[in-house]
């Protein structure tokens, strides 16, 4: 096998009718008419969300027995496309990955089946995974005792204020673990609202101490291991399919301004300094767009094989770069304008931002994938 | 359709020819493109592949029978160039033939045309070459200044091209021509013909390239005489046909005769030849801002494969709709220029030293190589030409 190694890309029917319905609801709640949510609580317009779960997207990648679509995974990539480009956030990332995390750690246990049919028909549901900004941190801190109580805290729960369900990431003697946790039972003294850069999202700061996980809610083993494992680079696959929408939005909202905008009496997307710089733009989403549809098609129920870990891999660090240049470069191409807060410019350039980190940055990906590629 | 049975026993069948028919080392250096043909030995060894290729069935597959092909589905002839390109087989030389004034004449020349000039592109026997680029004019092609002037039942040509590949090989040249300076739109001014280069009047130079060899000429034309029967299409058409032309050079539009027109040089020719090579005392393959940078190239050179995947979607290819073929060129030749000049970085000292050296690493390959890369990002439209088309018709930016 080549350095290139697989280069399959298949597009289904499912994918390309979820595709066209996405793009509908991204142009009906994207743009111009998801900014007036932005400051406010939930972040998003409780309509748009009550339209997914309608659509049933929350069960998407979920087994049909739970009440899911069964569609897997990779179908979600076109949706998180079609949503990035309307600089969308709702609950349905966070969902959906807790869902996928559980349906692969623990499938057959009644209690995760239970909660996996709450999450299939729209209650949202969150990890709590990170605990300090190291994505690729060895070492899980937050411990579940052997008495079956949590001490430790996490950040950046996405939508952990929206969200029903919890799933803890923790450890017991050095063993990963899974605490399923109803998330009232974080009370609100132990919650803290973060401020992102990308005013789309929300996310809280959980400290966990003393709460205690019924041993029916505690999930543990050998699925649950290679679980973590492959939701971490599902995690960065859906989040690159959505930066891969919010770039090519972005590169679309600056062509526009650079075709309308005049100075010394022309218009400024005549001159090549500007050109030149938003057709690299162009084939960076483009590598973007073919990488994490051939990720898609690699990213089956089963454990995730090499090849699939190097396309998951490659989406996210080629994908993030791409966001931030385009976000990058539209804020300079709108000049003045592109400094205020009127200006979409900055929606994109914050959303890059908390893109790049989240999920493992470029360079994180890089280093795994110089290991997966060049060591024999 | 095509059934899977039918196209597996045609790769079979390919594949068990490859591998008998592979031509050993010849003793000398092989041209790694068609635009790296210099001397007669490289020249008559590449013909005597071609044509053996052709004889067998797998060039021009898709191609007319009456004309030499073989008129069948053009999946056969993808997966022949595959094969072709797996058992790392020499070039089809004949490129300008194969690849652009063939699929141009198949699609809108005269039947006159394709009985003269196609079965003889398949064969190798007729050399084509391409008179576009004149000294004054390379990117700012509209304003080519060479002369065909009207005079009886032929064209008195006047004027001089240059870069022009296997000139001096060739039998025939597409050539653009200006058959009415006084026309208001210098576009309008052009005319395209299909020109024997054995006619008096022509008169080919070599060109030493940066890599000190030859491999392209000059082409002087001084009252030489063309047939008017050379003429493709109508006086002042001239500038569509060779737009026309110049798609297919951009593999933007279909039809090519197939075959390798150049061997491609991907990431594992470069990490195999690093395996035994040092840097700061450790394996080179250890050194973490090498691995970095060998992994942003696979990364590059795996979207480009996919790209090709991914244009053959629609739905995944209708938002900006021609980007993927369209930026093509660009993605690939500034790919293939980054990677031989990462090469060339690794070899440490190694890197300065030239082909005729003996301790030379692989026979200087990735020197003359990166010399040689600029080749595809100059030729057919500059780099830049390209980013210019492709914000003015893909993106819909200003002139």
């Amino acid at each position: 096998m080549s350095l290139t190694g697989d280069t399959t890309l298949h597009f289904s029917e499912e994918q390309a009718m979820l595709l066209d319905a996405a793009r509908m609801l991204s142009r009906d709640y994207g743009g111009a008419q998801a900014r007036p949510w932005l400051e406010s609580d939930p972040g998003y317009d409780p309509a748009l969300w009550a339209q997914m779960v309608a659509l049933g997207w929350p069960g998407l990648s979920l087994a049909e027995s739970v009440g899911g679509a069964g569609l897997g995974i990779g179908a979600a990539v076109p949706v998180f496309e079609a949503l990035g480009r309307g600089l969308l956030g709702t609950p349905l990332l966070a969902s959906l990955l807790a869902g996928e995390l559980l349906q692969r750690a623990a499938v057959n246990v009644p209690v995760v089946q239970s909660v996996l049919r709450e999450l299939a028909s729209g209650a949202p549901a969150s990890i709590a995974w990170l605990e300090a900004e190291d994505w690729g941190a060895r070492d899980i801190a937050c411990e579940l005792s052997a008495e079956g109580v949590l001490s430790g805290s996490k950040q950046q729960v996405l939508d952990a204020a929206a969200a029903e369900w919890l799933v803890v990431v923790a450890q017991q003697a050095g063993e990963p673990v899974l605490a399923l946790l109803p998330t009232d039972a974080v009370p609100a003294s132990a919650r803290r609202e973060h401020q992102l850069v990308d005013l789309s999202r929300r996310a809280q700061r959980l400290c966990l101490d003393g709460l205690a996980v019924p041993p029916e809610h505690q999930l543990r083993g050998p699925a649950v291991r290679s679980a973590l494992r492959d939701v971490r680079l599902l995690a960065a696959l859906l989040l690159a399919a959505e930066a891969t929408g919010s770039a090519a939005a972005c590169l679309d909202t600056t062509v526009a301004y650079l075709r309308t905008r005049k100075q010394f009496g022309k218009l400024i997307g005549s001159y090549q300094a500007l050109k030149h710089p938003c057709v690299s733009l162009l084939i960076a989403i483009d590598s973007s767009r073919s990488l994490i549809y051939h990720a898609a098609s690699l990213v089956g129920p089963g454990e995730l094989d090499r090849e699939a870990e190097i396309a998951c891999r490659m989406a996210k660090a080629q994908a993030g770069d791409s966001l931030l240049e385009a976000g990058d470069r539209a804020v300079q191409f709108h000049g003045a304008m592109g400094f205020t807060w009127e200006c979409d410019a900055q929606r994109y350039l914050r959303r890059a931002l908390w893109c790049q980190g989240m999920y493992g940055d470029t360079r994180h990906h890089r280093r795994r994938l110089a290991a997966l590629l060049l060591d024999p | 359709m095509i059934g899977n049975t039918e196209k597996q026993e045609f790769r079979a069948q390919v594949s068990a020819w490859m591998s008998e028919n592979k031509p050993a080392d010849p003793g000398f250096l092989l041209p790694q493109s068609f635009m790296e043909v210099g001397s007669e030995q490289q020249l008559e060894f590449l013909r005597e592949w071609q044509h053996k290729v052709w004889s067998a069935g797998y060039l021009g597959i898709a191609w007319p029978r009456a004309y030499g092909g073989q008129g069948l589905d053009p999946v056969f002839q993808s997966i022949a160039d595959q094969e072709m390109r797996r058992h790392g087989v020499p070039i089809c030389f004949n490129v300008i033939g194969l690849g652009w004034a063939g699929p141009l004449i198949n699609d809108i020349g005269s039947e006159a045309d394709k009985s003269r000039y196609l079965k003889g592109i398949l064969s190798g026997e007729d050399i084509w070459c391409q008179g576009f680029s004149e000294p004054d004019h390379g990117s700012d092609l509209v304003s080519v200044q060479t002369r065909a002037e009207r005079d009886g039942d032929s064209y008195r040509v006047n004027g001089t091209k240059i870069w022009t590949t296997l000139g001096n090989f060739a039998r025939y040249m597409i050539l653009l021509a200006r058959t009415d300076p006084a026309a208001p739109r210098k576009y309008d001014g052009l005319s395209f013909f299909l020109a024997p280069m054995q006619s008096e009047g022509i008169e080919t130079r070599p060109i030493r390239k940066l890599t000190g060899e030859y491999g392209f000429t000059e082409t002087f034309f001084t009252d030489a005489q063309i047939p008017a029967s050379c003429r493709m299409g109508e006086e002042g058409e001239g500038w569509r046909i060779a737009m026309r032309t110049l798609m297919y050079e951009r593999a933007a539009e279909a039809g090519a005769a197939g075959g390798l027109a150049f061997v491609r040089v991907v990431v594992d020719d470069l990490v195999d030849s690093l395996r035994e090579r040092q840097r700061d005392g450790a394996p080179v393959l250890e050194d973490p801002l090498v691995r970095d940078a060998l992994v942003q190239r696979i990364i590059e050179e795996k979207a480009i494969l996919l790209g090709e995947r991914r244009a053959r979607i629609e739905a995944l290819a209708s938002d900006y709709p021609g980007s993927l073929a369209l930026t093509h060129k660009l993605r690939f030749t500034e790919s293939t220029r980054r990677l031989r000049q990462l090469a060339v970085a690794l070899l440490g000292a190694d890197g300065g030293l030239y082909v005729d050296d003996p301790g030379v690493p692989v026979g200087g390959f990735w020197q003359r190589a990166y010399l040689n890369s600029f080749a595809a990002t100059i030729g057919g439209g500059t780099s830049q030409v390209q980013a210019n088309i492709i914000a003015e018709q893909v993106l819909g930016l200003p002139r």
